[in-house]
């Protein structure tokens, strides 16, 4: 008889008070068991963000710091390069990343800092009350576009993996999902990699993680994975956007 | 023959989402709606825990890291 899954020492032996069926849970295992299968977790300083996940620092059993909305990579790049030998990452929600801070993940990956950033996309505000977010599909209603968010009015959805890997600095990019086990796995690799690119000082990495939100949605949490399946995938496909590890990057010149 | 496995929840952690249960393949696992636990949700359990195949997925999908799993 052998155990074959339980609880990672990543992760502090507290409850989160993240919603029901709210996959910000699967997605702090994976950044955890990734830091545990790396040797990393006595070395880790992590970057909390605001946003559901900004109680991050309660969780992950590394060290971790707090940054102001959207100010995590700018954070991370700081403590990065004052203790160099140390791996940090930052851990961001859309609302977080994609919005107040994008100008510091722009230019995170610009410097190609030796950073991992997990991006952890789930189309909407979650902590605020579901209010719409850049992340947002054209057509899905929110708090604060009860008739569907319209592109006339608010744009069409950024897509932040897409526009990031046009950048020469970044060295890795690459977006999954956790809506079944076999993508949760994948996931989990695809985290792992993108933390060794640290590791081995390669510069900047970061992981676009396809996320619910089932209260916000409105709907019930095996729904909501349907829901990303049926509408997020189409709109944020799967898979590596940039990988200069691997083949030289035109860089678009 | 199918690996043997053991699913063992802890109950008190689950906050009742349901995850585990519709990615189950042999489908053997059910919300307890006769109990409530400590958080004010039904849990999950297994109702036939002889026909686990010790497969994970329920334990991949929970958010609450409710489920330990072990290959007999």
């Amino acid at each position: 008889m052998a155990v074959i899954f339980e609880r990672t020492k990543g992760l502090t032996p507290v409850s989160t008070h993240y919603c029901p069926g709210c996959t910000h849970g699967i997605i702090h295992r994976l950044v955890a068991e990734a830091m545990e299968e790396l040797g990393v977790l006595d070395q880790a300083i992590g970057v909390a963000p605001v946003g559901c996940s900004v109680l991050a620092y309660k969780y992950f059993n590394c060290d971790m710091h707090e940054a102001a909305h959207g100010r995590a990579p700018a954070v991370a790049t700081g403590i990065k390069r004052v203790w160099p030998d140390k791996f940090v990452f930052a851990y961001q929600g859309d609302g977080d990343l994609a919005s107040i801070g994008t100008a510091e993940i722009v230019h995170a990956a610009h410097r190609s800092e030796n950073i991992s950033v997990v991006f952890v996309n789930n189309a909407i505000y979650g902590m605020t009350g579901g209010q719409m977010a850049p992340t947002t599909l054209v057509g899905q209603r929110t708090t604060t576009s009860p008739l569907g968010r319209d592109p006339k009015q608010a744009g069409f959805p950024l897509r932040i993996s897409e526009m990031l890997a046009t950048i020469p600095g970044a060295t890795f990019i690459e977006r999954v999902s956790v809506d079944t086990p076999a993508n949760v796995r994948k996931a989990k690799r695809v985290i792992k990699r993108a933390f060794e690119i640290q590791l081995e000082g390669k510069g900047f990495a970061l992981v676009e993680v396809l996320s619910t939100c089932p209260t916000n949605w409105g709907i019930e949490p095996t729904l909501a994975l349907k829901w990303l399946r049926e509408n997020m995938i189409p709109y944020y496909p799967l898979g590596n956007f940039r990988d200069a590890t691997k083949e030289e990057v035109s860089d678009g010149q | 023959m199918a690996a043997k496995g053991r699913v063992t929840f802890s109950q008190d952690l689950c906050k009742g989402c349901g995850l585990c249960v519709g990615v189950c393949p042999v489908k053997i696992l059910a919300m307890d709606r006769e109990s409530i636990n400590a958080k004010g949700y039904n849990p999950a359990y297994c109702v036939e825990p002889d026909k686990c195949i010790a497969c994970t997925n329920c334990a991949t999908m929970c958010p609450d890291l409710v489920i330990v799993v072990e290959r007999l």
